[in-house]
């Protein structure tokens, strides 16, 4: 049976109807084709299905699509401005954050929580919150260091 | 301090940006129009009869458009040996056997249409040791050849043996003598992109197939052998690779999932997509190959190595992928890694029932490279010798010719210990940190760094066109798996052509559109398509400056404002940098006006009577040599990379942990071409080194896999790899490569796992031999010394 459902994707509102036992990350790739959001493991287990509800990252793949109702869902299409890439994507590609990228959407909006969160945070605060977040690419070397460098941009650091 | 303009310079990567974006396009988020979607029904055993395949319920719930089973399609015979079928028939061998397969509307009914399908067995007894499986009456996994001749035993028809040097004199003159076994488990590649295909017939029965693949060409040879099979001879494959969402080896061999993809397209008419979940992924996709590596190495009373002999026993599981000619490569180390001046190396390849496996990063080096490097240590300590002196005093050197014939020419193997060691604070710490729990350890590795013959052709081919505005498009056959193989072709064609790496447009991996390129493996990919670019742009600039001499005369003497006097501009004055094409030399040399945009330029060579555009080819097959596998010999490489890791480590005693505080890995890579993506490369592979040293085995128990998901099998996360990684590169400048580059994408795994283990028996003195380190393997060994202790 369909429910209809109401939420602001990417900072617009957006309206649907959609089958109760459906997944945010199902409805956001088949139904609006943002397909930045990846199906990593279907199990919330390696986080590349992250995005952000009310500014909190949570795995879509689990996250069930109604409870997105009323509520503010970001996913990595709604961070750059145009074309313009947010300070934290910026950083990802300037510091080699980025391999095969199939888990970079998931791992960007994991960094954009924390930024929003934490400007300045310490290595520790950086690992921490990408423990969620499997790469198998690139050893989180540069993604740790694109990490400080979005939080430097982000406080008009260049 | 580079002399070039791109080369070794901090760029950012050109695919990087839509990565990000989220806009890359994978497998995963490819739809065609008419798309289905199909789903494959794996074996419920190990090994068994097929009795019956009721498929008849699947076949009646609406949505779903074909059922396959292999009673109803043409055998398609698959694998590098052709003992594996898209769909099997008679009998499973494996529990992730293919029985049938349906093509639906959506995934939804086709899980449940496979789910519908009942399939009845009569259960075999199974092999699952190889040890097992070579004794007398084992039963046996494949009763016949390929060609239908009756099988005697379970051995895998895959000779690989390499003697060289006088071994019983080696042994007499040999002060000490140390043997040991060593094993390596079955690990998942693990690519954050599952595997999946589409496959779209038309109507005169050729193929396109976008393909998770790192070998387009092979996979167009393999996919038009089968459309044969299929009653389509004479027709054509079209491969196109979409972002791969990580490779690691998986993209190695065609699997059987693409062959069912194809069936089901040829049987419904329609495109039809496959795609693995993760569960899928782990339980029915080959994993890296295991192996049990016996070993024993002696040296004189100085530390000079005398001998050494291998023998590996291979667990090849029920089929024979790519990866079961790991031994080709374990030979390298076997055979070169330090001066050995007699070696005797054998391996035995065996089918079981267990899962077949495939190829991983390092092909066998790292396997074979665990025991070397472990033995190492302990033969050094019978010597009494350090562990470092004794890999200084046989290290590889600039000009030697090993045992099995590869010619190494640069080699910064000496300077990559000692870099390491020093680094590391080798001698204020080996030996030094036992209260403390604490030890270092290190290892060295050689590996192929000029590609990799392994096949009659390992070649690269590359065509680059220029359009009207001063751009390069490159078509090139290679795959970019996120390794950065698009970085090193822009930052490369720019330096050779003389554009700027923006201006470099490559475009996506098409058997179609790309001339041919054996595959991206064997960290070649930047190695032989660079080397294609240099002689593809010295043809393209050859053409360039011959078609542009009267054009940009006219050009110059326009920006001049009719200053005639400009004398004759000459092909060889021209020279091309930056998009922009200048005079070497003479009096106009350093005149402003003189440089002129290359998009200009190339607008006056086409709109003109009898006017011309620039395209030009090369095919770069490297001076490498296809070894004699069963003599052992062969240069199977145009050059050989070479490096040292080192690891300190501390040990928790109560409960096994190992705690990694820092790491140092110092890499001969010839040349820095892009430092980023090269850094990355290390760091990557560093990091499935430590997953492959103290975490990851996929777990099976009589051929099942007990372990498919990321909560049961443990990949390093952000938080495990948090200690200083210290990278430093040996810039040895070959005259074999691309700038002086080697082919690096391999060697940061392979010596990580003993360099972990040398550094823990350094810790609390014990020695692991079986990957991975766990702590319950810890905990185990010094409960066994303890007891050991109390008995003497």
């Amino acid at each position: 049976m369909k429910h209809p459902l109401a939420f602001t994707l990417n900072g617009s509102p957006v309206l649907g109807e959609v089958e109760g036992s459906k997944l945010l990350l199902e409805v956001l790739r088949d139904h609006f084709h943002l397909t930045g959001t990846k199906e990593g493991c279907g199990k919330g287990e390696c986080g590349a299905c992250t995005v952000l509800v009310d500014g909190r990252p949570v795995n879509s793949c689990l996250f069930p699509a109604l409870e997105a109702e009323g509520r503010e869902v970001t996913t990595i299409e709604g961070l750059p401005r145009g074309t313009e890439l947010s300070a934290v994507q910026q950083a990802f590609v300037e510091q080699g954050g980025i391999q095969c990228g199939f888990c970079s959407p998931g791992m960007i909006l994991s960094v954009q929580a924390l930024l929003d969160r934490n400007p300045t945070p310490s290595e520790s605060d950086i690992r921490d919150a990408l423990v969620g977040n499997i790469c198998r690419c690139t050893g989180y070397v540069q993604i740790v260091e694109a990490v400080h460098a979005a939080a430097g941009l982000r406080r008009g650091e260049r | 301090m580079s002399e070039h303009r791109f080369i070794g310079r901090e760029i950012p990567r050109p695919d990087a940006g839509a990565k990000a974006r989220g806009a890359a396009e994978y497998i995963h988020d490819i739809t065609r129009p008419r798309m289905l979607y199909g789903k494959i029904k794996f074996s419920e055993h190990a090994h068994a009869r097929i009795v019956n395949v009721d498929a008849s319920r699947a076949e009646r719930m609406p949505g779903v458009c074909a059922v396959l089973t292999a009673s109803n399609t043409p055998e398609v015979r698959i694998g590098f040996l052709r003992d594996n079928f898209a769909l099997k028939k008679g009998k499973v061998r494996q529990f992730r056997d293919e029985v049938a397969a349906v093509a639906a509307i959506d995934p939804e009914i086709a899980a449940e249409a496979v789910d519908a399908i009942r399939v009845e067995y009569e259960p075999l007894p199974g092999v699952f040791d190889p040890r097992e499986a070579l004794a007398e009456g084992a039963p046996l996994v494949h009763e016949t050849d390929p060609s239908g001749k009756p099988r005697a035993d379970n051995r895998v028809p895959l000779t690989f043996r390499h003697v060289s040097g006088d071994l019983p004199e080696a042994r007499r003159r040999s002060a000490h003598i140390v043997s040991g076994q060593f094993s390596v488990p079955r690990i998942q590649q693990s690519c954050m992109g599952t595997a999946g295909c589409i496959a779209e017939m038309d109507d005169r029965g050729n193929l396109t197939i976008w393909a998770k693949t790192q070998i387009p060409f092979l996979a167009q040879r393999d996919f038009n052998r089968a459309l044969a099979d299929m009653g389509l001879p004479g027709r054509n494959s079209r491969v196109i690779v979409p972002a791969l969402g990580g490779g690691f080896g998986t993209g190695l061999d065609t699997h059987a999932y693409e062959y069912i993809a194809i069936l089901l397209a040829r049987a419904t008419g329609r495109p039809v997509k496959i795609l693995y979940t993760r569960e899928e992924e782990f339980a029915y996709l080959s994993p890296r190959q295991c192996a049990v590596v016996s070993i024993e190495q002696g040296c004189d009373s100085s530390g000079r190595l005398t001998f050494r002999e291998i023998d590996v026993l291979q667990d090849n599981g029920a089929y024979t992928s790519w990866g079961a000619t790991y031994p080709g490569v374990m030979m390298l180390p076997a055979t070169s890694l330090y001066r050995v001046p007699a070696v005797r190396f054998e391996a035995q390849i065996v089918y079981t029932n267990n899962t077949y496996c495939q190829a991983m990063r390092g092909y066998g080096n790292p396997e074979v490279t665990w025991a070397i490097e472990s033995n190492l240590d302990e033969l050094a300590e019978a010597a009494g010798m350090d562990a470092l002196d004794i890999r200084r005093l046989n290290s590889n050197r600039p000009g030697d010719v090993t045992p099995m014939g590869l010619k190494i020419g640069t080699c910064g193997l000496p300077e990559c210990i000692d870099q390491t060691a020093a680094r590391l604070g080798w001698s204020e710490k080996r030996g030094k940190g036992r209260s403390k729990r604490r030890g270092v350890g290190i290892a060295s590795l050689m590996h192929v760094g000029g590609s990799g013959r392994i096949y009659r052709s390992d070649a690269s081919g590359v065509i680059m066109r220029l359009d009207d505005f001063g751009n390069v498009y490159v078509y090139a056959g290679g795959v970019e798996m996120g390794q950065g193989h698009h970085a090193a072709l822009a930052v490369g064609v720019a330096e050779f052509v003389g554009v700027r790496p923006e201006n470099v447009i490559v475009n996506q991996t098409d058997t179609a559109t790309c001339p041919w390129d054996v595959g991206t493996h064997a960290s070649r990919g930047a190695f032989t398509a660079l080397s294609a670019v240099a002689l593809a742009a010295a043809k393209l600039r050859e053409r360039l400056f011959e078609l542009a001499a009267p054009v940009y005369a006219e050009e110059l003497r326009r920006a001049l404002r009719g200053h005639s006097d400009i004398g004759e501009i000459r092909p060889g004055l021209l020279d091309l940098a930056d998009g922009r094409l200048f005079l070497k030399d003479g009096p106009l040399a350093s005149d402003p006006r003189a440089p002129i945009e290359l998009g200009k330029i190339l607008r006056g060579i086409h709109f003109r009577p009898g006017g011309n555009m620039l395209t030009v080819e090369a095919f770069y097959d490297p001076p490498s040599e296809l070894p004699d596998w069963e003599k052992g010999l062969g240069n199977m490489s145009a050059t050989y990379a070479f490096g040292t890791q080192g690891v300190e480590v501390e040990v928790d005693e109560e409960t096994g942990d190992v705690r990694i505080l820092r790491i140092v890995a110092v890499h001969d890579v010839g040349r820095v071409l892009h430092p980023q993506a090269l850094r990355g490369q290390i760091y990557g592979a560093l990091a499935q080194g430590i997953g492959y040293g103290l975490y990851e085995e996929v777990r099976t128990e009589r051929g099942r896999i007990l372990n498919p998901s990321f909560t049961d099998y443990k990949l390093p996360t952000a938080g495990d790899m948090s200690f200083p990684i210290d990278v430093a590169f040996v810039e040895t400048n070959d005259p074999a490569g691309p700038f002086g580059a080697k082919g690096v994408g391999e060697p940061g795994l392979v010596p990580t796992a003993p360099a972990i283990a040398n550094a823990i028996c350094d810790a609390i003195g014990i020695r692991i031999r079986d990957l991975p380190i766990t702590p319950e393997k810890i905990v185990a060994a010094l409960r066994e010394k303890e007891r050991g202790a109390l008995e003497t």
